[in-house]
């Protein structure tokens, strides 16, 4: 039986434009770009030279404060630029991937025979292993710190989000032998939702499987955590996406990078909201073109729209990127006495507006933050949104304020950014929570160094 | 509209920096938020952002508030024309009419010094305004006695806005409840002007409209009377309806209770505090009923003075109170027993609400400390387990 944990806080969200399920092909215009500020917290030393050419599975370039961690090319051909922005800080690493594509063979190997230490090494190896992230800080991980459990969550429950049981279908076998994989370093928990009915989730074999009910943000890994085995001050976790499993499963199963994404086309400003297969680090525009609606300036987020870090129209698919969010932008709204109309398409979670009348309405928001940055007001806003047995405003206070000691105290440890993204959503005040906190964990990041 | 948009980008740039007009900066800025929403799209962290903003919470206290500001406004009509005894000729507009005209200007001149001192405050420290005033400028008129002058309520506003709030760091930041700090500077201040006898019915004629009273005329409140030990004369019905003489937007149950349904509802106050302070105060006075020492009903205290208003708009306000909710419980116990220990113990303040509040305001930080630091301790007791 599998354990079920219920949790009553938090919101769905219900927006316009989820993909239907179905996949939609689209051609590869052959310029890929794999982006250091995907993997949080690391500093890229790149390891190769514009012209140089590379196979799908070699290392673009490494984490300088843990130079055994790789990143690896998703595809193989020529590196066209390293483009740097202020002071030289690495933006992105450029490919053009060859018509025939090469990879490095590392060879197929089966995890149950191996142990973990082997298993670090050949993620290392294959530079796959910055896919993996740690609490505390939300970070990718160090491999030298052995972490006391690896947590999964394979519930995607961010508004629009990419559904992983529909990316699993087919990949079943890769999935679990990445799961066998991740179980040989240490203890392994997945995280499912009470919906997710996929034999391959509910009859995971070596990983404890843990059911979770209730509402966004019951999805989010560390959110997972706290419930089953919280972090310590002291202790480390790991955590890995679902889609992450799956690169991992196809390096043991083919000796190879494939690091091959189902991504979620979605959101208001989509004409057919579908999904697609594409790679990390591919074109964006070979998704956008002629898929949008033309009426006004839109912002397309690599990522969820709670989540997810907008981009140009140009831009590259995020390392840990599943779903592509189109929006209005609403820089042109002009809305007059906003905040005293009835506000009918517009979602609060307040009741002072009429969102509760309208039931199962799809709200289409733009980007607007719609009211001025105000000291914190109301109380209990964070609370109703956050399932953590963690004071988030108290946290968040002491981070503004600076004051390491309270921090360590409130459990600084035990969150990352994304747990705060609902708690940002729904603030009247409008803070930057997400924000705030990640940059109470490069703070302790650094005072712990 | 987009005259109006387009009029207001055309002026803009005058109060920028190096503009003729930048000393109002603030206030353009200030007016401009008024009209249209701002278009700022997020930068950081979240795409998408709920609609609900201060502006809008503010503007729903406000509304919670009407119902008991709006029978005030007649109920101070219907007191002057009862002291006339020329109830039964008056007519309904007739009171309304008097008791907004007496009541108007003081709402008047609590907003245009208390909003005037917020504006000058952002353009000194060159930041946004906020709106915290709105809430406070409606208050501070509703908790005073209809008989406190208008300079002395410029007095109190600027007091309470300078010390009580901007100093502090403006909205959000302040400990004391604004409103009930301009209500304690008049009383400790100006008593005469805030309690005895005098102050509680409206007394002159406005614009021809109400009756004359004598020089000298005097009417308690019921709690006026507890305190001489008399017993009130009013019935249950009057002090629930309100037809009592007190502060103007204190006396009816029903039009508060409206506010209160309102502001739960729409879950801008927590009815934890509302609840707690009423068993609080309840069970107090159960008490000393049951020790012999209250004249009147125990239920009776619940209904009289500012105990309702108080614990529905002033309580709850959320920066002042407790923030946690274990927390709320234990804050409204303390301003509810407060206030009848208050009321029951010390003649020489008949109502004990507004201390209570200013106690709890004191307190608040230190009962969430503590529950604070439980959840902290269980953190650590966890980590030293393993």
């Amino acid at each position: 039986m599998v354990k079920v944990i219920k949790l009553r806080k938090g919101l769905n969200l219900n927006l316009a434009g989820r993909a239907a399920l179905e996949k939609i092909t689209i051609r590869s215009n052959g310029h890929y770009a794999l982006q250091p500020s995907s993997f949080v917290g690391i500093t890229p030393k790149v390891l190769v030279r514009e012209g140089d050419t590379v196979k799908a599975g070699d290392a673009l370039f490494a984490d300088k404060n843990n130079p055994k961690v790789l990143f690896a090319s998703p595809v193989s051909g020529k590196v066209v630029s390293v483009e740097r922005g202020e002071r030289r800080k690495v933006l992105s690493v450029r490919v053009d991937a060859d018509a025939q594509q090469e990879y490095v063979e590392y060879g197929r190997k089966e995890p149950a025979r191996l142990s973990g230490d082997e298993v670090v090494e050949s993620l290392l190896a294959a530079g796959i292993f910055g896919y993996i992230n740690q609490l505390p800080y939300a970070v990718s991980a160090c491999p030298d710190v052995k972490p006391k459990a690896i947590f999964v969550s394979a519930l995607r429950d961010m508004p629009l989000a990419c559904d992983f049981e529909f990316e699993l279908k087919g990949q079943e076998d890769d999935f679990q032998t990445g799961l066998t994989a991740l179980s040989r370093i240490a203890k392994t928990y997945l995280g499912i939702g009470v919906s997710q009915t996929s034999a391959a989730l509910t009859g995971a074999k070596d990983v404890e499987v843990v059911a979770f009910d209730g509402k966004c943000p019951a999805g989010n890994v560390g959110v997972q955590v706290n419930h089953i085995d919280p972090v310590n001050k002291g202790e480390v976790v790991w955590t890995v996406e679902p889609t992450a499993v799956l690169f991992i499963g196809r390096l043991f199963r083919t000796g190879r990078v494939d690091l091959r994404r189902t991504v979620a086309f979605c959101g208001s400003e989509v004409k057919k909201p579908a999904y697609a297969d594409m790679l990390v680090g591919q074109e964006l525009n070979t998704l956008l073109s002629n898929a949008l609606n033309d009426s006004r300036q839109v912002r397309v987020i690599n990522g969820n729209v709670l989540t997810g870090t907008p981009t140009d129209k140009n831009g590259f698919l995020g390392a840990h990127t599943s779903e592509i969010t189109v929006i209005p932008e609403g820089n042109d709204a002009d809305e007059f006495f906003g905040w005293i109309m009835p506000r009918l398409n517009q979602f609060s979670v307040n009741r002072s507006y009429f969102s509760w009348l309208l039931g199962k309405k799809k709200y289409s928001p733009d980007a607007r933050i719609k009211g001025g940055e105000r000291h914190m007001i109301m109380s209990g806003e964070y609370d109703k949104v956050l399932p953590m047995d963690i004071y988030g405003e108290y946290l968040i206070k002491a981070i503004i304020a600076g004051d390491i000691d309270r921090m360590e105290q409130l459990g600084i440890y035990e969150v990352s950014p994304e747990d705060f993204a609902l708690a940002e959503f729904v603030d009247s005040s409008k803070l930057e929570l997400q924000h705030i906190v990640r940059q109470g964990l490069d703070m302790l990041r650094k005072e712990n160094a | 509209m987009s005259f109006l948009r387009n009029y207001l980008n055309r002026i803009k740039p005058n109060f920028e920096e190096g503009g003729k007009l930048h000393a109002f900066r603030s206030v353009f800025d200030g007016m401009e938020t008024f009209l249209y929403v701002p278009n700022d799209t997020a930068r950081t962290g979240t795409n998408i952002h709920d609609a609900i903003d201060s502006k809008r919470i503010m503007s729903m206290v406000v509304i919670a508030l009407l119902p008991a500001l709006l029978f005030g406004m007649y109920n101070v009509g219907y007191q002057n024309y009862l002291a006339a005894g020329t109830l039964a000729s008056a007519s309904f507009i007739e009171m309304f009419v008097y008791g907004a005209l007496i009541v108007l200007p003081k709402i008047i001149v609590s907003y245009i010094v208390g909003l005037g001192i917020e504006f000058i405050w952002a353009q000194w420290k060159g930041e946004e305004i906020q709106e915290g005033y709105l809430v406070s400028g409606i208050l501070i008129p509703m908790i005073l006695p209809v008989g406190c002058p208008l300079w002395v309520i410029v007095l109190a506003v600027a007091f309470a806005v300078i010390f009580g709030k901007e100093i502090f760091g403006g909205t959000g930041m302040n400990i004391f409840n604004v409103a009930l700090l301009a209500r304690a500077f008049l009383f400790f201040s100006y008593p005469t002007k805030m309690s005895g006898d005098a102050v509680w019915v409206s007394t002159d004629k406005i614009f021809g409209m109400g009756n004359q009273l004598p020089d000298g005329f005097t009417m308690a409140t019921p709690l006026g009377e507890l305190a001489q030990n008399n017993i009130p004369q009013a019935s249950l019905c009057d002090m629930v309806l309100g037809f009592i003489p007190g502060s103007i937007g204190e006396t009816s149950v029903i039009a508060i209770a409206i506010g209160a349904a309102i502001l739960i509802f729409t879950g801008i106050a927590s009815w934890k505090i509302m609840l707690s302070i009423f068993v609080g105060g309840g069970a107090l006075a159960a008490v000393f009923q049951h020790a012999g020492m209250l004249p009147i009903e125990w239920y009776e205290h619940l209904a009289l003075g500012g105990f309702a208003f108080g614990a529905v708009f002033m309580a709850t306000d959320p920066v002042t109170s407790c923030r946690t909710e274990c927390g709320k419980w234990i804050y409204g116990l303390i301003i509810g027993c407060m206030t009848v220990l208050i009321r029951v113990m010390n003649p020489g303040f008949p109502e004990g609400m507004m201390l209570a509040i200013l106690f709890g305001n004191m307190f608040a930080p230190t009962i969430d400390y503590c529950v604070v630091q439980r959840n902290i301790t269980k953190r650590i007791n966890r980590s030293t387990k393993k």
